[in-house]
């Protein structure tokens, strides 16, 4: 089956969804995909117990002449098309402006203990919260780095988790000062003082750090460094998250260029958001982390663009680029501690799909050779995980990813369609 | 979001609200969603689809990532450690 779109958008994030609806008040013919159940993204995915707020709720509702194609995946492209994986079987979707809003990950780093069960991201216990994860009554722990740990600590106090305190990275300096410098952002102050109120009474300590996580089957205590030495902390969840890098995966596979500037590539645009390739254009954070607002702003100055739309797009850029200069603001105070990067010793897993220990890549200067003597980077998550903390360790930087960027069933690959129950096992 | 969906977690009947993933499904019976290939228990670690640490098998099918996948009625799910 073969769909054609005017503009279609990955990722139904703030960005992607804003995208879409502008691309299609002109009267374009627009399609949405995500490889999740439900639009929305990250900060606005759906709870099932809380309702969204409400302007999130309009957001996300307003789909009004879009094609929303939920659970679908893009695994390859080819040219003008994208080669999409859906629970159903497999689809070739053409497109004549395509726009990419794949959004950010957490960063995730290695540290002894941080593969029991019981441990994930920051933002990753959040988002499981939503889903539904049994939290009421743990005691939950959160660390790691950026305002995501506030707004995480909210949800999971929401939930009914208790908050045993967030231990931020960040010295108490760093973390002040930028507060301080909120008050250009007065919406965001205004969110912050908010969560700061509602998490009254929960410990909040900065220049501190989860050093190793103990358990047998499970994560029962860890291990904190503070300014004042070392604490040992009882829980039953620990979720830990050093921040958020951009998904490039996509991007690159369509052969559009990254900027390299920083650890972490994000995607290169000019200041309308076109990509290095005719007719693709990123917006959100793919492009780099700066938050909600300038996803929501991106993804309407794309959506004008793509639908051809030039002046429309020009005049949102002066709040665009004010927006952005709060995703400077974040990296400068939130920036890591150089002790991070020697929490995992040589006995740590590194790369959590094919074990391999961070002894085992000793004298390794480049991913690839590293993955081909110790198979570090080639598993399922094709090393969206050890590659990213590697290359932010100062190891090596993640080499570029070949199709599928997600595994895929062997008949998506063939591009058959639809799929016959044994063709469902999965090459990874 | 009053409805709820039953299915099984191996062979285990359990509850979940409209909307939850398989992942708080298994959550529901166990920690232990996967074994790694050196054969330690992994659980979800990153909550929206990167890492794989959740894959789990849905009605026949393996490595599914539970924490993508909407629990729904009649489910069998069956984790492998
Ligand atoms: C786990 C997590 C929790 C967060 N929680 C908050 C919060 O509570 N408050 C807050 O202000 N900010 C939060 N953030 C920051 C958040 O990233 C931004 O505020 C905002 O969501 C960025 O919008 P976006 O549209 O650029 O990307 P996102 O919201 O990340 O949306 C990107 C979408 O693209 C989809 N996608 C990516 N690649 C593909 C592909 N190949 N095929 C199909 N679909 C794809 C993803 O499934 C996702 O739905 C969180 C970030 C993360 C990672
Ligand atoms: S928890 Fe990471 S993919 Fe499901």
């Amino acid at each position: 089956m073969r769909d054609h779109y005017d503009v279609l958008v990955i990722g139904a994030g703030p960005a992607g969804l804003a995208a879409a609806q502008t691309a299609a008040s002109h009267g374009a013919r627009v399609g949405l995909l995500d490889a999740q159940p439900r639009p929305g993204g990250q900060v606005w995915r759906h709870d099932v117990q809380h309702p969204l707020p409400r302007d999130a709720r309009n957001a996300v509702d307003d789909l009004h002449g879009v094609d929303w194609l939920a659970r679908h995946s893009v695994v390859a492209t080819e040219s003008s098309s994208l080669r999409v994986e859906t629970p159903q079987g497999s689809r070739l979707l053409s497109y004549g402006a395509l726009v990419i809003a794949t959004g950010a990950r957490e960063l995730l780093l290695p540290f002894p203990g941080w593969t029991l069960p019981g441990v994930t991201g920051a933002g990753g216990l959040q988002a499981l919260a939503k889903q539904g994860w049994p939290v009421a009554g743990r005691r939950v722990v959160i660390a790691g780095s950026g305002p995501l740990l506030l707004a995480a600590a909210d949800t999971l106090r929401k939930h009914g988790a208790q908050v045993v305190g967030i231990y931020e990275q960040a010295n108490a300096g760093n973390v002040r000062s930028f507060a301080a410098q909120l008050r250009h952002w007065p919406a965001r102050a205004w969110q912050a003082a908010g969560l700061r109120l509602r998490l009254a009474g929960i410990p909040y300590r900065f220049g501190s750090f989860v050093r190793k996580a103990h358990g047998d089957d499970c994560v029962q205590r860890v291990d904190i460094d503070t300014p004042h030495g070392v604490q040992t902390v009882a829980c039953d969840l620990l979720a830990v998250g050093y921040g958020l890098v951009p998904n490039t995966e996509l991007a690159a596979l369509l052969g559009c260029a990254l900027d390299h500037s920083d650890i972490h590539p994000r995607v290169q645009v000019d200041a309308l958001l076109r990509t290095s390739v005719a007719n693709v254009y990123a917006a959100g954070e793919s492009c780099g982390i700066a938050g909600l607002a300038v996803a929501r702003i991106e993804g309407a100055l794309a959506g004008h663009r793509a639908a051809g739309h030039v002046d429309a797009a020009r005049a949102l850029l002066a709040p665009r680029d004010r927006e952005r200069r709060f995703g400077a603001l974040l990296a400068r105070h939130f920036a890591l501690d150089s002790r991070l990067h020697k929490l995992a010793d040589d006995l740590t897993l590194v790369c959590r799909c094919e074990d391999v220990r961070m002894g085992e890549l000793t004298g390794f200067t480049d991913a690839r050779a590293a993955k081909l003597a110790t198979r570090c980077g080639m598993g399922a998550c094709q090393g969206r995980i050890c590659g990213t903390a590697l290359a932010e360790l100062g190891r090596f930087p993640r080499s570029g990813s070949r199709p599928p960027i997600f595994p895929a069933r062997l008949a998506t690959l063939a591009g058959l369609s639809p799929l016959s129950s044994d063709d469902a096992q999965r090459g990874s | 979001m009053s409805a709820r969906i039953r299915l099984t977690v191996n062979g285990h009947p359990v509850e979940v609200p409209a909307g939850a993933s398989v992942a708080v499904a298994v959550a529901h019976v166990t920690l232990r969603f996967r074994r790694s290939v050196s054969d330690t228990p992994r659980a979800p670690l990153c909550g929206m689809g990167v890492c794989f640490e959740c894959r789990v098998q849905v009605d026949g099918v393996a490595h599914v990532r539970a924490c993508m996948t909407p629990a729904s009625e009649g489910m069998q799910v069956v984790t492998d450690a």
